[in-house]
């Protein structure tokens, strides 16, 4: 198996892009990450996206973006996996590249979420969860969500106001990322006194429907250097699984598929958690960045909340996250997520993440989620 | 419209109709036709007896597409009496303070309705236990 | 508007055509003895209030309603999800299969389809499926007791060792009409199998029926019609009281004899006037008397009247249901409770159980409960 390294990053500003369509902006993106990459060559796109089919009434998304960026005739397929779409289909790129079955990998994420109406978009973000069981009892993904950190709330004897600095620290940090669709700070009574969704969960508790395209380049990392001064090696890559239902966890609050996830990519990289500088995090929702915090290693159960409070989760704490603004900030176009993280991770251990650098970033996570914590990617990189 | 599919799961969400495993005893809810405890085929229907608890609830503000008529509305896990946890709503609780561990019933109630021209979907929601003994303390009060 | 006004003090019987004499009346009793063997109430919790829907229309000083508050159905319940929970009722007052149930029938004037049987929904839910006849009954108030007797003939003769009989609707009432302070939301099930094992023994019934149209409702509309007075006199009081006399008189019985009696509740006033007329004493009305807390449930009213009775009747005690439907005519039913009662009845909620079970609307969630605010 060869060792994998990230040459080429492009990303678009998350938004509402009302002029701009799904492909026009996979295109941007896509383009910007080959120009980066300084290779003319590519032998397979995998495209995460989730929605397309629901939102924007267009499958087959591997043939359409191939031929609207200029790549007819290579291999080129969609990979879906709920909010999981991104960093699944870099999954497979890493696959591909590290199996000697291609060289070059563009992987895209992609999402277009402002066509539709608010309620159409609710229930195609339901589809991340069991349809039968779940979304036909009128459960929305927020709610799913909700349920986890009421329990947590209960558990634990955390009140809502305690995962305050999850949303404050995001806020913060998008104000230094160009492509951030809030880059502005919020208060902790900004937080408390946000518009309720699905209480406990409310609307600074929860991530933005927003459109956004992200695309990395891989390549051997043996011939990276011939391309990109400053290449990112791809030290472990695993993808897991739970329970799609909440009802059918074992342990509804171990978020048990990050946990395995996390383990097999610690065991790949021979690393523990000690050993990262930096995590981009899913946190879809605050209770989720808690739970993730947990499952990875960063800390006990129950405890990950006060993480916040004590300041470990900001740049310069014991376990930054969310440093560009996360999914929280930056935006959370569904299936492009898992692309900007990497590429977020990417730009710490370029040193090109500005004012919001990480001093001396040698080793980032990134953990993608899929659904309630169905589909759990991990990503570890390295400074090349 | 998913007639079929609905159809298919009416046995299910009308009368909470899952599996008990014959091998470990497990009993499982949705029915999945393999025990989550031990892996054994387990296809035997068994009917849940609807008593459970509130293990985690929300109210859901912003519905999906399908269910604004009925919002908002209160959504839960709860732990039946019988081993599984459900996610279901809950109904008639307006004006009634939710709580974990909150003792609640199944009932069967319309899930969703297609507009006028389509059908109703029913299946199972949860309520705050009916208190008894009303007819009793009105005979005695009589005496 | 809003209250009916006071009725004529006499009306008679036999307008011409009732030639036949009560006494030579033969009396609807099947040959194999047959009873109530379980029996199912539902009320849905949301109760509005008279001086609520009088406000609205009358304003601050409006008028004193017909009655104190009626039961409105939640968002997510319709004649299927409220039949199903009296069934279910029913049902835990027995210890049979539900798969011996061989008619589910469900009598309404608000099933959820125009095309489409309640029945099935509730037959599948309990698991009556597949051997079963299900069929959905309309006549007005009295097609739940219409099926009641058909469930009782269909035992009685052999064919079904069970049937299930249920009365249940979500009455509509048009806004600002006077029907709209009483149409309530409720009703009842009967499993009706064999006299040996009934909480309560049929030991007579007959139906009164004539073409006489004093309430009705066209395909698709939404709100019933009605002759105003008309359902007074010609429509209520002939018919209910006819089959009550014929009943008594055919079974040799007089008011005294019965412990309780139900007659169809629109209101009030109309079951207590036909009792006094018949020479029934209030007390006798008082448990099977329900309309001054749920309104009028329609084809439930007289059956959820005698779930109520039920609730609280002696072993030993005889109970006359007289039930009303427009179109028109009247069923009567002469039961016997039996020992069994005081076991089975605790197996269940009781009907009061439902009716002290309330939470008050006011009139906006009213008209959002009952679909008069348009969405789309």
């Amino acid at each position: 198996m060869r060792d994998v390294s990230i040459i080429g990053l492009g990303q678009t500003p998350v938004g509402e892009h009302w002029e701009k369509s799904l492909k026009d902006l996979a295109a941007e993106a896509i383009q910007a990450a080959i120009k980066d990459a300084q290779t003319e060559r590519v032998d397979a796109l995998y495209v995460g996206n989730m929605c397309s089919g629901t939102l924007n009434g267009q499958e087959h998304l591997g043939a359409l973006i191939s031929d609207w960026v200029g790549l007819r005739g290579v291999e080129a397929v969609k990979i879906e996996a709920a909010c999981g779409s991104g960093a699944a289909a870099l999954r497979l790129g890493y696959v591909a590249v590290a199996g000697e079955l291609a060289d070059f990998v563009v992987v895209a994420g992609v999402e277009k979420m402002t066509d539709r109406p608010g309620e159409q978009v609710t229930a195609a973000l339901a589809m991340a969860s069991d349809a039968d069981f779940e979304a036909q009892n009128g459960l929305s993904f927020v709610a799913l969500n909700a349920l986890l950190m009421r329990r947590y709330m209960h558990e634990f004897g955390v009140c809502h106001r305690d995962f305050a600095p999850f949303a404050i620290n995001a806020h913060k940090n998008a104000v230094g990322n160009p492509f951030a669709l809030f880059p502005h700070p919020v208060t902790a009574d900004d937080f408390c006194a946000a518009k309720m969704i699905a209480d406990p969960v409310n609307l600074l508790d929860s991530s933005p429907v927003c459109d956004g395209a992200a695309a990395v380049v891989l390549c051997p990392t043996e011939i990276a250097r011939q391309f990109n001064s400053r290449p990112v090696r791809i030290r472990a890559s695993s993808a897991a699984t739970d329970t799609i239902a909440l009802h059918d966890r074992r342990d509804l609050l171990g978020l048990e598929g990050a946990a395995l996830s996390a383990a097999k990519a610690y065991k790949q990289a021979k690393l523990t958690p000690k050993d990262i500088d930096l995590f981009e995090l899913h946190d879809a929702f605050t209770i989720v960045s808690v739970l993730s915090l947990e499952a990875c290693g960063f800390a006990e159960r129950g405890r990950g909340v006060r993480l916040g409070a004590q300041g470990d989760i900001a740049i310069g704490g014991q376990i930054p996250i969310t440093t560009m603004g996360g999914l929280k900030a930056r935006g959370h176009p569904v299936g492009a997520t898992g692309i900007y993280q990497v590429i977020e991770v990417a730009l710490q251990l370029r040193a090109q993440a500005g004012a919001n650098q990480v001093r001396d970033a040698r080793l980032g996570m990134a953990q993608n989620i899929g659904g309630s914590g169905a589909t759990v990617v991990t990503t570890i990189l390295e400074a090349g | 419209m998913e007639i079929a599919r609905h159809w298919r799961l009416q046995r299910h969400r009308y009368s909470l109709v899952g599996e008990v495993c014959n091998h470990c005893g497990v009993k499982i809810f949705p029915a999945r036709d393999v025990c989550p405890e031990c892996n054994a085929p387990a296809k035997t229907p068994y009917t849940f007896s609807g008593k459970g608890e509130v293990y985690s609830y929300s109210t859901v503000h912003h519905p999906p597409e399908g269910f604004e008529h009925f919002a908002p509305y209160v959504v839960a896990l709860v732990r039946l009496v019988e081993g599984p946890l459900v996610a279901a709503q809950l109904t008639d609780v307006e004006g009634e303070k939710i709580e974990i561990g909150m003792p609640v019933e199944m009932v069967t109630r319309k899930l969703r309705d297609d507009g006028s021209k389509g059908t109703i979907v029913y299946g199972y929601k949860f309520r705050p236990v009916i208190a008894g003994g009303a007819a009793v303390v009105a005979k005695d009060a009589a005496v | 508007m809003c209250v009916p006004r006071p009725l004529p003090t006499c009306y008679s019987l036999g307008l011409g055509r009732d030639k036949l004499e009560a006494s030579h009346l033969k009396i609807m009793k099947p040959n194999r003895d047959v009873g109530i063997v379980g029996y199912g109430a539902y009320v849905p919790r949301y109760r509005l209030r008279g001086t609520e829907i009088s406000r609205m229309w009358e304003g601050e000083q409006g008028c004193t309603p017909p009655i104190k508050e009626k039961a409105v159905p939640g968002l997510d319940e319709d004649v299927a999800t409220m039949s199903l929970e009296a069934a279910r009722n029913a049902l835990k007052r027995t210890a049979i299969d539900p798969s011996r149930i061989r008619a589910v029938w469900v009598g309404s004037e608000s099933h959820p389809y125009a095309v489409k049987p309640t029945s099935t929904i509730v037959a599948e839910a309990i698991g009556a499926v597949p051997h079963t006849l299900a069929a959905d009954w309309q006549f007005a108030c009295k097609a739940g007791t219409e099926a009641m007797q058909a469930a009782l003939g269909f035992v009685g003769s052999g064919m079904a060792d069970y049937a299930l009989a249920l009365g249940m609707d979500t009455a509509q009432g048009r806004p600002r009409d006077a029907l709209e302070y009483t149409a309530g939301a409720g009703g009842a099930a009967f499993l009706v199998g064999p006299a040996e094992e009934s909480v309560a023994v049929l030991e007579g019934s007959t139906s009164y029926v004539t073409d006489t149209a004093d309430f009705w409702r066209r395909q698709h509309e939404h709100y019933p019609a009605h002759a105003g007075r008309f359902t007074g006199e010609p429509g209520y009081f002939r018919h209910v009281i006819a089959a009550a006399s014929e009943i008594m008189a055919a079974l040799g019985r007089k008011p005294a004899d019965y412990a309780h009696v139900i007659f169809h509740q629109p209101n009030t006033k109309f079951p207590r006037k036909a009792g006094r007329e018949l020479g029934f004493k209030s007390e006798q009305l008082e448990a099977g008397l329900l309309v001054n807390d749920i309104g009028n449930t329609y084809a439930g009213a007289a059956m959820i009247g005698l779930t109520g009775v039920l609730d609280v009747a002696e072993p030993g005690e005889r109970v006359l249901m007289v039930s009303f439907g427009s179109g028109a005519g009247s069923d009567a039913f002469d039961l016997r409770v039996t020992d069994a009662i005081t076991a089975r009845r605790a197996c269940a909620l009781s009907t009061r159980d439902y009716v002290v079970r309330r939470h008050e609307i006011d009139y906006a969630t009213y008209a959002r409960h009952r679909g008069k605010i348009r969405m789309e």
